[in-house]
């Protein structure tokens, strides 16, 4: 198979067609715009619609409503265009509509600035819409899991009548990677719920709305049952060099790439460390956490947020194994030679608790 | 007896084909609407019921409902229903009609809904003259909510958060919707119609169905807009209500049509029949064919490779591009590769910069910290980055001289006046270039076949990939020209 390089952002829209998606409602903004514009292109190409909105309000309501109408549809937007969403999203969660969102973070609270940060992790995978709803999330950190992943959320979002995040950075979004695609365009059917304006769908509803106190009850937790079953089969991470680690860092989106490179070179230089990356953010892959933990003597934690993660990570351990944290925000990315610092330091911190456990 | 004399009666104006015959989506009291005595909403159901019937569109019909009285709209027509968010309803049935466009989609809204919250959605759709019909119904006030003051509430008229009536200072004027969207260009079709007197009933109902016949047409957007009466907030009885409509709103809201380009609406272009599924990979450039060739093939696998670059300078000079060539011809050449920019307002002013990583092994970080090659094409980049440099590593400079306060010890400097030698070639721009042949010497790694294939993927206009050749070249000669002179390093280190 042939690669070529690509953009994070424009592997999402093709790999998004390949998967049968054939509509995109988007509002420009850095550093998502690429998946806009590239949708722009080739989403008409396809036989699909292509509408800028005036406005991320706007753009998730058209997008219910080509969910509502049977179609695998998407958008992409960043902190501040997510924030704008979030109304849609809680409907769409509520009407039970699939739909795929991508969210290349940039840097907030506020206008921020575009740099590349990982402040939405609240928003995006603690749901941050009104009432009780999640969503799932995929967190890609390569360009090839950029198309990999976008694909998997159409199908989960399908499987689940739910929206579903590719939630990455501006760094994943932005560069450019080899990348290969499958060599086949799936046809997605018309769910039998859609209504699309034809005699068999004639009797379909789409709403949120459920008037009686115990049809909403009923509704939601419906709702969490569907979202149980999603903790139970689709939580995922990815593990490197972790099986006998005893410092397990802990990072995802382009952090688990500067931790690799980290891992890497500890490892060379005899450490005991390994990798644990989170793939999907929900459900938070809470097994790979507990097994790991047997063995780990201490979890890194480090993100392009201010604890977000960490709070996650603190669920999941729930007290089987000290966690460190390291942050960088505001655009910056933790270097290197920061990360690596930080493992030297717990690495000595070890030796000497195990020295003082032998004297 | 009452009884016998009601089975006798024969009902003039029927229940409508596209209304339940038992509203069982509502919970109780399923024989009759939600709607309070006189209120407008009953009688507008039965004008859109009844223009569906008509125009036999009741299958392909779809009801937008909108947040306010009329949220129930799913209760009573049979049609494919749709509840959508507070004033989005327009951007909703943009997406549906786009997506069915055999579909016929109608949105109902309220004042509220339609001329406050949802004000950007119609006027948009609107604008884009999408091919729906828009049911706006006109009461001047918040009902649902208990009677809060609307965009369309009347100046004096009092509501809940206008206690002592509307003033004109504090809640500015009644808006006009339909005057408003008749400014634009897009519309079919607009009017305002009221429910005042039997008159305006008569007019309502062949403006409704106007509105649904002209989408079904395919003209485009059309909007009726209903004044209707709410005896319930309005505090009055139904016929007092009515004659309010009449008498006193229609005063602010004239009647009348404000657009009218039914009979000179030229027909919206239908939809290009989507492509085979097997067309797909090719029409998004993904096809096998026509990728990259050769990789993998061209590099002796037990090469070890391991480039870290870091390109800056302005926007503009270049500087993206030079490091697109280097990765597309480590790719071709079967390298790992990964290409990571800065982005956004820095690529229009300012400066820009990439970092490129070319590797035998998968590349774990895009993130080049620390640089084995550093070709800064300003000065700025070389103060931002030179001191980042790894040792034994190499500057590429665009500059006579090397700033006195850049020197420093154990990395190899190659400092020329890129963008003058470039001029001299035919065109400063092609400075980039020529700082990519002097790092392409500098590694010599990479085949010349790689760079020639990745420079003909990247450059489409000839001209450029002539002058870019011949600028490659010359930045080989160059570097091969300093080492010559043996005056690049500082201090040359054991790696080098």
């Amino acid at each position: 198979m042939r690669k070529q390089l690509m953009k994070g952002n424009e592997a999402i829209v093709k790999s998004a067609i390949l998967a049968g998606c054939r509509g995109f409602y988007g509002y420009p903004i850095t550093p998502a715009s690429e998946i806009t514009e590239a949708a722009a292109l080739y989403m008409p190409r396809a036989g699909g619609v292509f509408v800028q909105a005036e406005s991320e309000v706007a753009a998730i309501n058209m997008l219910y409503g080509a969910a509502a109408a049977g179609v695998r549809a998407m958008t992409a937007s960043s902190g501040p265009g997510i924030s704008l969403m979030q109304e849609g999203i809680s409907y769409m969660a509520g009407a039970e509509l699939p739909c795929v969102v991508a969210d290349i973070t940039r840097g907030g609270p506020g206008l921020g600035n575009i740099g590349s940060e990982q402040g939405d992790y609240h928003q995006v995978v603690k749901g941050g819409g009104h009432g009780n709803y999640r969503t799932i999330v995929l967190a890609p950190h390569s360009v090839q899991e950029m198309a990999d992943l976008t694909a998997l959320a159409f199908e989960l979002a399908d499987r689940y009548r739910n929206p579903v995040f590719v939630l990455a950075d501006g760094f994943v979004g932005q560069m450019m990677e080899p990348v290969e695609f499958p060599q086949r365009a799936i046809e997605a059917p018309m769910p039998a719920w859609a209504v699309a304006g034809t005699a068999a769908t004639r009797g379909n509803l789409i709403t949120s709305l459920h008037m009686g106190c115990d049809d909403l009850e009923a509704h939601v937790l419906a709702l969490e049952a569907k979202y149980k079953l999603a903790e139970q089969r689709e939580a995922c991470a990815e593990e490197w060099h972790a099986e006998d680690a005893e410092i397990v860092l802990v990072g995802y989106g382009i952090v688990g790439r500067i931790l690799k490179a980290v891992t890497a070179e500890a490892r060379a230089n005899g450490l005991p460390v390994g990798l644990l990356r989170p793939i999907t953010l929900y459900p938070f892959p809470i097994a790979h956490f507990q097994h790991l933990a047997s063995r780990a003597r201490v979890f890194v934690v480090v993100e392009m947020s201010n604890g977000q993660l960490l709070e996650d990570v603190r669920l999941a351990l729930n007290g089987a194994c000290p966690i460190e944290f390291f942050s960088r925000v505001g655009g910056n990315a933790p270097s290197h030679d920061e990360v690596l610092q930080l493992v030297r330091e717990q690495a000595l911190r070890l030796i000497g608790e195990e020295r003082m456990a032998h004297a | 007896m009452p009884s016998e004399a009601v089975q006798e009666y024969t009902v003039a104006q029927g229940r409508a084909k596209s209304f339940y015959a038992r509203y069982a989506r509502k919970e109780e009291l399923q024989h009759q609407t939600h709607y309070c005595p006189g209120c407008g909403h009953g009688i507008i159901h039965k004008m859109l019921a009844r223009a569906i019937d008509e125009l036999d569109v009741q299958d392909r019909t779809i009801l937008i409902g909108p947040v306010g009285c009329s949220v129930f709209t799913y209760y009573y027509f049979d049609v494919g229903n749709v509840q959508a968010a507070h004033g989005r309803a327009p951007a909703v049935a943009t997406a549906m009609k786009r997506s069915r466009p055999g579909s016929i989609v109608i949105s109902y809204q309220g004042d509220g809904d339609l001329s406050a919250i949802g004000a950007a959605e119609i006027l948009h759709a609107a604008n884009r003259g999408e091919n729906i019909s828009v049911i706006f119904v006109n009461n001047a006030i918040y009902s649902m909510t208990g009677g809060q003051v609307a965009p369309t509430t009347l100046i004096g008229q009092k509501s809940t958060t206008t206690p002592e009536g509307r003033r004109a200072a504090n809640e500015g004027y009644p808006l006009h919707v339909s005057e408003l969207l008749a400014t634009l260009e897009a519309p079919v079709y607009i009017e305002r119609v009221g429910l005042g007197d039997n008159k305006q009933i008569a007019q309502a109902t062949r403006a409704i169905r106007r509105a649904v016949e002209d989408q079904a047409r395919g003209l485009g957007f059309s909007l009726v807009e209903v004044l209707a009466p709410c005896p319930t907030i309005w505090k009055m009885n139904p016929v007092d209500a009515q004659r309010w409509v009449r008498d006193v709103m229609e005063k602010t809201f004239p009647l009348g049509v404000f657009r009218d380009h039914t009979k000179e609406a030229a027909l919206r272009p239908a939809s290009q029949p989507a492509p085979a599924l097997d067309e797909i990979p090719r029409l998004l450039g993904l096809a096998e064919e026509d990728l990259p060739t050769g990789n993998g093939c061209m590099l002796a696998r037990e090469t070890n490779v391991d480039l870290q670059v870091r390109i800056a300078g302005f926007g503009g000079q270049g500087v993206l591009l030079l490091g697109e060539v280097l990765a597309e011809a480590g790719l071709v050449a079967g390298l790992e590769v990964s290409w990571l920019p800065s982005y956004g307002p820095e690529m229009r002013s300012g400066t820009s910069n990439c970092h490129v990583r070319l590797s035998s092994q998968p590349v774990d970080s895009p993130l080049v910290s620390v640089p084995s090659v550093l070709v800064a094409m300003n000065e700025p980049s070389l103060c931002k980055f030179d001191l980042t440099v790894r040792r034994g590593g190499w500057v590429i400079y665009n500059g006579d001289t090397f700033p006195g306060d850049c020197m420093r010890d154990g990395v190899h400097v190659l400092a020329l006046p890129f963008t003058r030698l470039a001029d001299e070639l035919g065109d400063p721009r092609a400075a980039n270039m020529v700082m990519l042949g002097a790092l392409l010497e500098i590694d010599g790694v990479l085949p010349q076949a790689s760079i020639d294939a990745a420079l003909h993927r990247l450059v489409k206009n000839p001209r450029w990939i002539e002058l870019d050749e011949r600028a490659l070249a010359r930045g080989r000669e160059l570097l091969k020209d300093a080492l010559r002179r043996g005056s690049l390093a500082k201090e040359p280190c054991a790696e080098a």
